[in-house]
């Protein structure tokens, strides 16, 4: 479970994100929605203990990601928006180094490290080099250390992008298989992706929350695309827009 | 401790992956030797001259291999470091800054200490093997004339020492920039400030030019090299080691304050 409260974070005068807050439930899938430079990155960074936020806060299973970083962080795994890939290594030696710094225990690794390999469809690459690799495999290997130390919270920064439509395809798939008991939260563009995989979608426009929901409580008939523009584009004009609103408007529009 | 070993094991096998430590340890083994042949070749000149000039035995009994071969070597070397240390520092956090892989660190289950301890134990292990490869020299010495074992043995602890403390102000530097070339710039001009420090002192004999002197790296340095180990050299060196490396924790932290 992730609470983001109150959640501002201002670079200077800049502020990227204003008063933020959502939840995403354990057991779900939560899209984490906004078009470029809305503060989907920011916000992800905050969440996972990489910078810290001018105000508010983000509890991670119920321990505060500020006070209790290091209690906090060893149930988060991160793939950042770019995979944080060091280009000398192996694969294989790079996902051993990430389970040692994520404290799985010594026994433990080796089952660890054929399970991702596995899951994320990288056994025949294991003794590539990082940086030799395509965009795809980096994109997987990211994605093996967020799951190496099978933790109870993922944080995945646009899983997607870069990869062709069957890794894709196969990608939405495994997060789905891996959600679980798990609480998810991933970031996107892509919009058809919140609706065939999330259970909830956050967006986020100009740093502030216009609309969380559940994808089921959307007003049936309507497209994720006519929610999302109009929820962005509202943000442009009236910056007191609630969610309520913008889903009333939609729904009028298709009714 | 284990996660700092994790980080250090990782970062030496690292070294070895780029080309860049072979090049700094071919660069420091070549001038090594060529320092060492040359003045090898300038104290036979001398032994001989001297032989020729029929001068008094306590004279030559004076011309040793220690003060002539290995302490102008190792004050040599020491300049090669003010060189080649920020060639290899320049990387260790500001590579990661901007390749990404910081996020990788700073998000894991870590202390920022473990971080720089890490990271300081492989670069220092890095050094040691760098100045235990020269340790060739001295080898041929004690295989073909009589040297000081001692002697030679303090004035490489007193190598080994300066290395890890130019390390520890070049892993400084680096936490502070993404930029490589900023880290290596600014660590050359903190390690030649080190050296020089002490030449405004020529001048008086204030307080101030005391402080100056006692800032000096190489007047610790070739105190060592002479074969003295005297412990306010050796507190002067763990200071330095410990302060920048304070520092680096302090910067590297710095990123989660709000």
């Amino acid at each position: 479970m992730i609470e983001v409260k109150n959640l501002t974070k201002a670079y200077g005068n800049f502020v990227a994100v204003k008063d933020v807050s959502f939840k995403a439930e354990s057991g779900s899938i939560l899209g984490f929605l906004g078009p470029n430079g809305a503060g989907k990155t920011t916000t992800m960074r905050i969440i996972t203990g990489y910078m810290p936020a001018t105000a508010g806060t983000v509890l991670i299973d119920g321990l505060d990601i500020f006070s209790q970083s290091l209690e906090a962080r060893r149930k988060i795994g991160y793939l950042p928006e770019n995979p944080p890939l060091y280009p000398d290594m192996r694969v294989e030696a790079y996902l051993r180094f990430v389970a040692k710094l994520r404290g799985v225990g010594r026994a433990k690794i080796d089952s660890a490290l054929e399970h991702v390999l596995e899951v994320c469809g990288l056994t025949d690459m294991a003794h590539r080099i990082c940086g030799q690799l395509s965009k795809g495999y980096r994109q997987r290997v990211g994605l093996a250390q967020a799951l190496i130390h099978d933790p109870p919270v993922l944080v995945l920064d646009e899983p997607t992008i870069g990869l062709d439509p069957r890794q894709i395809h196969e990608i939405r798939g495994l997060i789905h298989h891996l959600s679980g008991n798990r609480t998810v939260v991933l970031s996107t563009h892509i919009l058809p992706e919140v609706s065939q995989i999330c259970d909830k979608v956050v967006i986020i426009a100009d740093g502030r929350v216009v609309l969380e929901e559940y994808l089921k409580k959307l007003p049936a008939g309507t497209s994720l695309e006519d929610i999302f523009l109009n929820a962005i584009t509202k943000e442009r004009h009236d910056d007191g827009a609630t969610a309520e609103e913008t889903l009333e408007e939609v729904g009028a529009g298709h009714t | 401790m284990k996660n700092s070993l994790t980080i250090a094991g990782k970062e030496l096998a690292g070294y070895f992956l780029q080309p860049v430590a072979y090049v700094v340890m071919t660069v420091f083994l070549l001038l090594g030797g060529f320092f060492f042949f040359a003045l090898l070749r300038y104290f036979e000149m001398t032994l001989a001259y001297s032989a020729a000039m029929q001068q008094n035995p306590e004279v030559l009994q004076q011309i040793n291999l220690n003060q002539r071969v290995i302490e102008p070597m190792l004050h040599n070397l020491a300049i090669v470091l003010v060189i080649l240390v920020p060639a290899i520092t320049m990387r260790t956090f500001a590579e990661e800054k901007r390749t990404g892989t910081y996020e990788l660190l700073l998000t894991a289950p870590i202390r920022t200490g473990e971080i720089v301890a890490g990271k300081f134990i492989a670069a220092a292990a890095f050094m040691l093997i760098m100045i235990g490869l020269a340790g060739i020299f001295p080898l041929i010495l004690v295989a073909f004339g009589n040297p000081e074992v001692g002697v030679m043995f303090a004035g490489y602890l007193g190598l080994s020492f300066l290395a890890i403390s130019f390390v520890s102000i070049g892993l400084f530097t680096s936490s502070l920039t993404e930029n490589q070339i900023i880290a290596a710039i600014s660590c050359f001009g903190l390690l030649l400030l080190l050296f020089v420090i002490s030449w405004p002192a020529q001048a008086g004999g204030s307080s101030y030019a005391d402080l100056l002197r006692y800032l000096s790296l190489p007047d610790h340095f070739a105190q060592m090299v002479t074969g003295i180990i005297d412990t306010r050299d050796v507190v002067y060196f763990l200071s330095v080691i410990f302060v920048a490396l304070f520092l680096t924790q302090r910067s590297v932290e710095s990123a989660r304050w709000r």
